[in-house]
């Protein structure tokens, strides 16, 4: 490493940094660190998501300065954080709403990585410590979901925990050893609630790992091709700076509008009632963004193979570099794949629709209903003029299409198995073959040529190369 | 291309808005749920202190015989209009057990602004025994935890309307009632356990306003919604401030951007 330069005017700053180089270091790091001249808006989502970290993390503080983690006050202690604390429901609406945005933003994120192909070489420990947060995300929004201890907080908790004894052998024990007990009870919420503190700190300590490994070979850009020389980048600061304040803004303000007026639209009402061990709600259902994870779960009717689907599904991520061996990055260059990837965008958006409702249910598209099997066989029966029992006997065989009489309904378990297949599909099947019979568009030269467009200009860039590298 | 860009974009942007609706929206019909027009919804929206005061009303006389509202204290009805001395006099009308005293015994003493509303049950046995082995719920947080068809299908306050006033009392045919059950349009499965609670004119209000079953029934779920949510005038009040500094904060970021940008090309 070489010696900090003296470049800073303040005297202290100046003693400080020429015993410990911080201040160089972040000089160099967030001030001048090149990036890509080129990232489109896509690219504002890696700094919400830090943003979100931090304001998970400093209104959760607060709440848990309030909150209680007993069985007999857990609820209580909520609500008093609604009524009593001053601003309590501000800080518990942010925080409430804010895991769902953190997981949006999150998702644009992930899914702006597997259209560009950010996950590929040589970003592949980048996007791998990325699939780390985000598992480390899961687990911590779903403890942060059982402290309130509602409904849907206790009945979660035991379905998820629950998941765990699907593992051979050793299942059942694991889940004691979870529960800390032989049901979910205290011992398993002050559990979940140390766990809540502790992992948005080992999310932080990833994410530093994640920034680390992106500085490495800096950010990818939209056309997937490597920056050339300083032609090519610009200094993060100003221009990402402001860009990012700019899509801040944006996003604080569509935040405000969930927090300010919809503040319980994205949760079940369920969970604003206590917690009860003897009455088990109609519909357990997960928060949003596990929906699609839940519908893989609930498509294969063997509790072993369907968790080690829901599993697979995650862990799929962590050797995505190695199952796409395209050599182009940008999904704008490939045009086959571009398809694949609109479509599963739009599977997952299926799955998550199949993870909301019961499986058994019949969902008619055309007349925009969810109907249970009782009602959908009725339905059927009416209409066609069968027996209770031929019609029951027609909507099984027929993976509940009625298309004699117009009234399609197709089962959410169904659907969601469609669903599942494509998604594992993508990444085993469709990816692996595109990799080796795609033929790719034609990648431009460097960064430089596109942006800059006319002839002169790019002579310009040329005739003073690599002066910094 | 940058217009073809902008366009692009909005549709993702509508259509992913379009998924999460689409998710978060609640087709199920389970029962008969009536849409009304409530003055607390809506980015301005705020709680009408008459409607409130009427429902409060409603309460005390008729659904406190039954249900309890263990979050909310005598002090909060401040909140909806009642002075000091009137919160005092509302409390002092139920006996509280307290104590231990000095001499270690149990005593009943008159409420206070601060002790929590006062339970009609000692404990949910109790309850159930003079209910017909029915739990009432308590109500406080039930605007709250009841989805309606309202916004996003969280609106309870539809669902408490709804119910208050869809009672029959000849079950359609082909319904046979429980033992001790009502039959009601609004309540999943028809059959509910609460006998109506709402009758014409059994409220006389103390600003003259006529006691139907529906004005009640719209003042009780005004009163409830308020109970679950009486920080959303804070809230909406906070959200236009938050939402217009955001604004200007926003605009200002892009021509800062602009500006920084423009000589980049």
């Amino acid at each position: 490493m070489a010696a900090p330069v003296l470049k800073f005017k303040n005297p202290v700053i100046r003693w400080i940094d020429y015993r410990l180089p911080i201040f160089s270091y972040l000089h160099h790091e967030a001030y001048e660190y090149p990036t890509p001249k080129n990232l489109s808006y896509w690219w504002n989502f890696g700094s919400l998501a830090g943003f979100m970290l931090v304001v998970m993390i400093a209104t959760g503080l607060i709440l848990a300065m309030q909150y209680t983690p007993h069985v007999d006050y857990a609820f209580d202690s909520v609500e008093r954080i609604m009524r009593d604390v001053n601003y309590g429901w501000l800080l518990r609406y942010i925080h409430m709403n804010g895991a769902s945005m953190f997981f949006i933003v999150v998702y644009i994120h992930i899914f702006r990585g597997l259209y560009y192909g950010s996950y590929k070489a040589p970003r592949e420990l980048l996007w791998q410590l990325g699939v780390l947060i985000y598992l480390l995300m899961m687990a911590t929004a779903f403890m942060g979901y059982v402290l309130p201890w509602g409904q849907m907080s206790f009945w979660g908790a035991t379905v998820i925990t629950n998941l765990f004894s699907a593992i051979p052998w050793v299942g059942d024990y694991i889940v004691t050893m979870l529960w800390g007990g032989f049901s979910v009870d205290n011992p398993t919420l002050n559990r979940l609630f140390v766990l809540h503190f502790l992992l948005p700190f080992v999310i932080l300590g990833v994410v530093v790992l994640h920034i680390g490994a992106l500085h490495r070979f800096g950010s990818n850009n939209p056309l997937g091709i490597d920056t050339k020389g300083p032609q090519d980048t610009i200094p993060f600061h100003p221009y990402y700076t402001v860009k990012d304040m700019f899509g801040l803004g944006v996003f604080m303000i569509f935040f405000a509008f969930w927090v300010f007026w919809a503040p319980n639209a994205l949760g079940h009402p369920d969970n604003y009632i206590p917690a009860n061990p003897l009455s088990t709600p109609e519909h357990i259902v997960p928060e949003w963004y596990y929906l699609p994870f839940y519908a893989i779960l609930r498509s294969i009717p063997d509790k072993l193979l369907g968790v080690i689907a829901m599993g697979a599904s995650i862990l799929i991520l962590f050797v995505l570099p190695w199952l796409d061996r395209a050599p182009v990055r940008a999904g704008t260059f490939r045009p086959v794949f571009k398809w694949f990837f609109w479509i599963l965008v739009f599977d997952c958006v299926i799955l998550m629709f199949c993870g909301k409702y019961a499986p058994e249910a019949y969902w008619t598209p055309f007349g925009g209903e969810i109907v249970d099997a009782d009602t959908f066989t009725e339905r059927v029966a009416e209409l066609t003029g069968l027996s209770h029992e031929a019609a029951l006997n027609a909507v099984g065989e027929m993976w509940g299409v009625n298309a004699a009489s117009g009234q399609f309904g197709i089962k959410i378990l169904r659907l969601g198995q469609l669903a599942t297949i494509y998604y594992f599909a993508y990444f085993l099947v469709i990816l692996p073959l595109l990799s080796i019979f795609e033929t790719p568009k034609q990648v431009p030269l460097s960064i430089s040529k596109p942006v800059l467009g006319g002839g002169q200009k790019v002579a310009h860039a040329a005739a003073k190369p690599m002066e910094k590298a | 291309m940058t217009v073809g860009r902008v366009i692009l974009g909005l549709l993702t942007l509508v259509s992913a808005l379009a998924a999460v609706l689409m998710v978060i929206a609640n087709p199920v019909s389970h029962s008969e749920v009536h849409t009304q027009t409530w003055n607390f919804n809506g980015f301005f929206g705020a709680y009408d202190q008459a409607e409130l005061k009427r429902g409060f009303q409603v309460y005390s006389n008729v659904c406190s015989g039954c249900h309890a509202m263990d979050l909310l204290a005598y002090r909060d009805l401040r909140d909806i209009g009642f002075t000091e001395d009137e919160v005092k006099t509302i409390a002092s009308q139920v006996q509280v057990m307290d104590g231990p005293n000095d001499a270690g015994e149990m005593f009943e003493r008159p409420g206070r602004p601060s002790d929590r509303f006062h339970a009609p049950f000692a404990n949910e046995q109790a309850a159930r025994a003079a209910n017909n082995g029915a739990y009432p719920p308590d109500l406080t947080l039930i605007a709250k935890s009841r989805a309606g068809v309202g916004f996003l299908g969280h609106d309870g306050a539809d669902y408490l309307f709804s119910l208050m006033s869809s009672y029959e009392e000849t079950p359609p045919e082909g319904v046979t009632l429980g033992e001790g059950m009502y039959y009601n349009r609004a309540f999943k499965g028809g059959q509910i356990a609460m006998p109506p609670p709402l009758v014409e004119g059994a409220v006389t209000y103390d600003d003259g306003t006529a006691a139907t079953v529906e004005q009640q029934a719209k003042d009780v779920a005004t009163f409830l919604s308020w109970a679950s949510e009486g920080n959303l005038e804070d809230r909406h009040r906070i959200g236009i401030k938050a939402v217009l500094f955001l604004v200007v904060f926003t605009l200002i970021a892009y021509a800062v951007k602009r500006k920084v940008w423009a000589h980049l090309h």
